[in-house]
């Protein structure tokens, strides 16, 4: 539930369908877009798309990348079966960009507009607490360089709408005669923006091509949370993971399981091979106890970042463990590992039944957990904390590996430092 | 006492809880009792959906009525003095909840619960409350709350996390953190390395929270009781920063022990959301990292990790105390608070006679169940009807005839025309314009020894007879003698010549499936002598089911004979004819309704008056 970014084939469906709603039918921009998936069949893309075969087309993976035509990731002025070629060579092949390897699955084709530099604009609408911003610059595109700073700005505050005179006060250095067109394209994108919940909306560059304006390219993002009240405007559409970001099967497994229930259970894995493990409930402090292995400069060991909250049923919190427990007993280490049980003080849930999962997950791995040489940590708080310990204790007694019991009178990460002492 | 601009609640704050919240106000309510106030911070519940009346709380170990209302707008109207509200609407109605709660004078504080309410409306939110010069807390927020004063809703969990955080009187340090979640941890760290919570807001982890670090640093500035502050900030966006500036420029004097959380961002190899929809860095400046190392080159007192959060505010206390600043206080004694029942069954402390037993079903668990037979198995095994009524009224399954026998005599008894008594009282009750239910027991109500009970007499007095050891003559004589008929023996029209084709049934399935019927042939002994005098002195309809029930449960192994004995005198046989004739009873309701039959009024000719007038 947040900002999420869109794909910019998504975009820019949305505005073909809506733009001209938001400027009384005086913008219309033309739904020639098409998507490539790993299941598309270009023949069939020609035939539901017949401009692909008639026109010169653009090509860009579409994949929340930013700055693609730095990073050689744009095909221009292409046939179709150039593009047909272009991104067969690519299509699921694993890529590093500005640092981040991920693979291309998603690529949109559009038609190539020709147009001249000096008819290359910068706008973006963006979310601020006191209203939104219009930024706009004379020059757009790949070189248009840190717009912070040399874009015009425009607050449109709270709780009030803008005008096309007051747009054109930020086009000082837009020759006069396209002044009004592309002051009424700004804010008709502006009622786009602000009527469909969107938090972030860059048009980067649009050119202004025969008196006709045409976004080439579009990042956006849109709040979630205002599915309830836009997503009948919003279509079809799919909020992607960031570029890179792919998912293990465990990982998979625990969002499948998240999706299931109404608590909440997430599970990042960091470094397979770290030696220290995380087993947290609840969401801030499930952070703080990543950031505090990174603060004590031990960040390369950190395997997993994930929590548990919500009041999971036994059964869940069961599979979640068993999960970690599997993932963190698949590679030995010869200084052992460390398996960290924590949590701050809860509100209502009771914490002995939330540790009946866990112990369960824990007798069950017992063999792995000794053969890992692993040493527990526990640390929780709240509701009937005091069962929920004694049964961790107990289990000392009888699972064959160490483990250390803490209440609310120990600080809540002050187990992650006494695990990691000679650790280092 | 009059309120400070600083203060946003003290011990006479009342608020409204928005949202038949029933947990959340005895929690509040609970706080006020350790806290020693006089009046409950609870003035009122709004109920959206319900209508105005009452709800009955505790304060302490006695009960109060809390007012509901169904409208904010009456509310306020009757408690002027409360200017808090706790609005626990949906994330799709709090938007105009707050918006409505901020148009009202009397309102000066709305904390918002949601999670999840559009950006763009909490930004309208935060305009309108600006515009009134009003505060916001929230939204996605479990709230806050001043020690020995309020509490907003479910803030502090449990009442014992509040007694061992000694949240129920003032110590000297405020906080305001991001997270909620994190707020009861503060409560321990802050209540085991000082004096404890003077004051602490979760200003809840949206992307523009209602209120911000400053607004609420601000008030701790200037409260004079408030020596120190603990900030716990998080990832993303910037509103930590209006902090570094106003400890920059003197505006904050107090010390501030401050951390902000997310510093593991970096160890992910994409962005990474966290929980929370407003921790996601989006640039340099947003980070954890760049975010700590601002406050601490501005002067406030940073750990390196959160593991020394704790030794930092020690630290800072200490320093305050030997300063003078703070001058430690003595313990006031620690208020007793009654413990809730519900905890203290679960914890297994106190017990208690139930005033019911019940044997038969359980609707508790995840499915209902007969007996120990779940509601799935019923249709997995298809035990049938009789199966059911087995189950539930002997508490086992008999063999598969058994059940089937039961359905069998349903099927017999299920109606017998629209003249008996039972049937008559039905229609006329129906055509008075009756429901289904009072019609059919107006029915029901004619069953007894003259109408369908002879099932159960003739079961008892057959089976009295046999066991007894009487010849079915010394049987037919010893009733002559006492001048009484034989139940279940003797038909208005049938006759030997002219068989109830209802007993022929019975009769034949009985000899077929059941094991042994010592009673039906002993029965069928008795017929043949009394249809000698008589020829409509046969085994009737009701006394052969009465009688073939009592061979069921005496021969199919399921039934002590003293368990089978109790059944026939507790009045099992009777139930079956009651079930089986409800069927018809409802089909003559449901006849009468459906012909629009009008209010039956017996004819005069057909009454013989015999008044003395007359």
């Amino acid at each position: 539930m947040a900002q999420r970014a869109i794909r910019e084939y998504d975009g820019k469906q949305m505005m073909a369908r809506l733009l001209k709603e938001y400027s009384n039918g005086k913008y219309v921009i033309e739904n020639s877009f098409a998507q490539v998936t790993p299941g598309t069949d270009f023949k069939k893309l020609g035939e539901a798309h017949p401009w692909l075969l008639k026109e010169k087309l653009v090509v860009k993976p579409d994949q929340l990348i930013k700055r693609r035509g730095k990073s050689k990731l744009l095909l221009l002025n292409a046939s179709f079966s150039d593009a047909e070629k272009w991104v067969k060579e690519r299509m699921n092949k694993e890529l590093t960009v500005q640092n981040t390897t991920g693979r291309l699955t998603h690529f949109i084709i559009e038609p190539f507009i020709p147009h001249k530099e000096e008819d290359e604009y910068y706008a973006c609408i963006r979310s601020l607490r006191d209203g939104d911003e219009i930024l706009f610059y004379h020059h757009g595109g790949m070189g248009v360089g840190d717009v912070d700073t040399k874009s015009e700005k425009l607050l449109v505050p709270v709780g009030s709408k803008t005008n096309q005179e007051e747009i054109k006060k930020i086009l000082r250095n837009v020759p006069d005669e396209r002044k009004e067109l592309i002051a009424g394209f700004i804010h008709a994108l502006f009622n786009f923006y602000s009527d469909l919940n969107y938090a972030y909306l860059e048009v980067n560059p649009f050119v202004v091509v025969k008196n006709r304006v045409v976004p080439l390219d579009l990042a956006a993002k849109l709040d979630d949370t205002g599915e309830f009240e836009s997503s009948s405007k919003w279509g079809e559409i799919e909020f992607p993971a960031p570029f890179g970001r792919t998912f293990s099967r465990e990982e998979e497994y625990i969002k499948e399981l998240d999706s299931k229930t109404g608590a909440s259970l997430k599970l990042t894995v960091l470094n397979p091979k770290g030696r220290v493990w995380t087993l947290v409930a609840g969401g801030g402090a499930s952070v703080i106890y990543a950031d505090t292995i990174s603060d004590l400069g031990l960040g390369k060991e950190l395997a997993n970042y994930g929590e548990y909250s919500g009041d999971p049923s036994e059964e869940f919190t069961y599979q979640y463990a068993k999960t970690v427990l599997d993932l963190m007993t698949r590679e030995k280490n010869p200084k052992g590992k460390i398996l960290l049980i924590g949590g701050g003080i809860a509100n209502f849930t009771d914490v002995a039944n939330t540790f009946k999962g866990i112990v369960r997950a824990l007798r069950e791995s017992k063999e792995k957990l000794q053969e890992n040489k692993v040493k527990i940590y526990v640390r929780r708080g709240g509701p009937n904390y005091q069962a929920g310990l004694k049964m961790m204790k107990d289990l000392g007694n009888t699972l064959g590996v160490p483990i250390e019991v803490y209440g609310p009178e120990t600080h809540m990460t002050r187990i992650a430092s006494m695990g990691l002492k000679g650790g280092k | 006492m009059a309120k400070k601009w600083y203060d946003l609640f003290d011990v006479d704050t009342q608020s409204f809880v928005y949202g038949m919240q029933a947990n959340a106000v005895q929690r509040m309510l609970d706080f006020d009792y350790v806290c020693g106030r006089k009046i409950p911070s609870v003035a009122a519940i709004i109920n959206p959906s319900g209508r105005d009346g009452f709800h009955k709380a505790f304060f302490g170990g006695k009960e109060i009525l809390v007012p509901v209302y169904k409208e904010l707008k009456d509310a306020v109207k009757k408690h002027p003095e409360a200017d808090v509200v706790v609005n626990f609407a949906s994330f799709r109605s709090a938007y105009p909840t707050t918006m409505e709660a901020l148009g009202y004078d009397s309102i000066k504080t709305v904390a918002v619960i949601a999670e999840g309410i559009p950006e763009r409306r909490t930004k309208e939110i935060i305009a309108e409350a600006k515009k009134r010069k009003k505060t916001i807390i929230g939204p996605a927020t479990v709230g806050g709350l001043k020690a020995g004063a309020f509490k907003i809703g479910n803030t502090g969990g449990m009442i014992d996390n509040i007694m061992e955080s000694k949240l129920h009187r003032p110590g000297s340090v405020a906080y305001v953190s991001k997270s909620g979640g994190m707020s009861n941890e503060l409560n321990n760290i802050i209540a085991r390395n000082t004096d404890g919570v003077y004051e602490g807001i979760a200003i809840g982890g949206d992307r523009y929270p209602g209120s911000v670090f400053i607004d609420h640093i601000l008030r701790y500035e200037a409260n004079p009781e408030i020596k120190m502050i603990v900030l716990l900030g998080e990832v993303g966006g910037i509103d930590e920063y209006q902090v570094v500036e106003a400890i920059k420029s003197g505006k904050i004097k107090k010390p501030v022990v401050a951390w902000c959380i997310g510093t593991c961002a970096k160890m992910f190899k994409s962005e990474v959301q966290f929980g929370h929809a407003g921790a996601l860095a989006g640039g340099e400046l947003e980070t954890a990292d760049a975010k700590n190392k601002a406050l601490k080159e501005a002067g406030a007192i940073v750990p390196d990790s959160f593991d020394e959060f704790d030794k930092k505010i020690n630290e800072t206390y200490n320093a305050l105390v030997k300063k003078g600043v703070i001058k430690e206080k003595t313990e006031p004694e620690k208020p007793g608070m009654p413990m809730d029942y519900a905890w203290a069954v679960k914890m297994g402390m106190i017990r208690k006679p139930t005033n019911f037993i019940s044997t038969i079903s359980d609707d508790r668990g995840e499915e209902l169940h007969y007996g120990d037979i779940s509601i799935t198995d019923v249709f997995k095994r298809n035990i049938g009807t009789g199966g059911v009524i087995s189950q539930l009224w002997f508490k086992r399954q008999l063999p598969d005839y058994g059940h089937k026998f039961i359905e069998m005599v349903l099927q017999i008894t299920a109606d017998h025309g629209p003249a008996v008594s039972g049937a008559h009282n039905t229609i006329v009750a129906a055509r008075a314009g009756k429901d289904l239910i009072s019609s059919l027991v107006s029915g029901l109500l004619t069953i007894g020894p003259r109408f369908g009970g002879a099932i159960d007499g003739a079961a008892q007095m057959f089976s009295s007879a046999y066991d007894r050891g009487l010849t079915p003559s010394q049987f037919v004589d010893e009733q002559k003698k006492k001048g009484v008929n034989i139940q279940g023996i003797g038909h208005r029209v049938k006759s030997v010549q002219n068989p109830d084709m209802r007993v022929t049934l019975i009769k034949d399935y009985v000899k077929k499936h059941f094991k042994a019927t010592p009673l039906l042939d002993y029965a069928l002994e008795v017929e043949k002598l009394t249809t000698k005098k008589k020829n409509n002195l046969i085994l009737n309809v009701d006394g052969c089911i009465g009688i073939c029930f009592v061979d069921l449960l005496r021969s199919c192994g399921k039934f002590t004979r003293e368990e089978a004995d109790e059944y026939v005198s507790m009045g099992a046989l009777n139930g079956l004819f009651v079930l089986g004739r409800s069927i018809g009873l409802m089909g003559h309701y449901l006849d009468q309704k459906r012909l629009k039959q009008g209010l039956y009024r017996h004819p005069w000719d057909d009454i013989c008056y015999l008044t003395s007038s007359q």
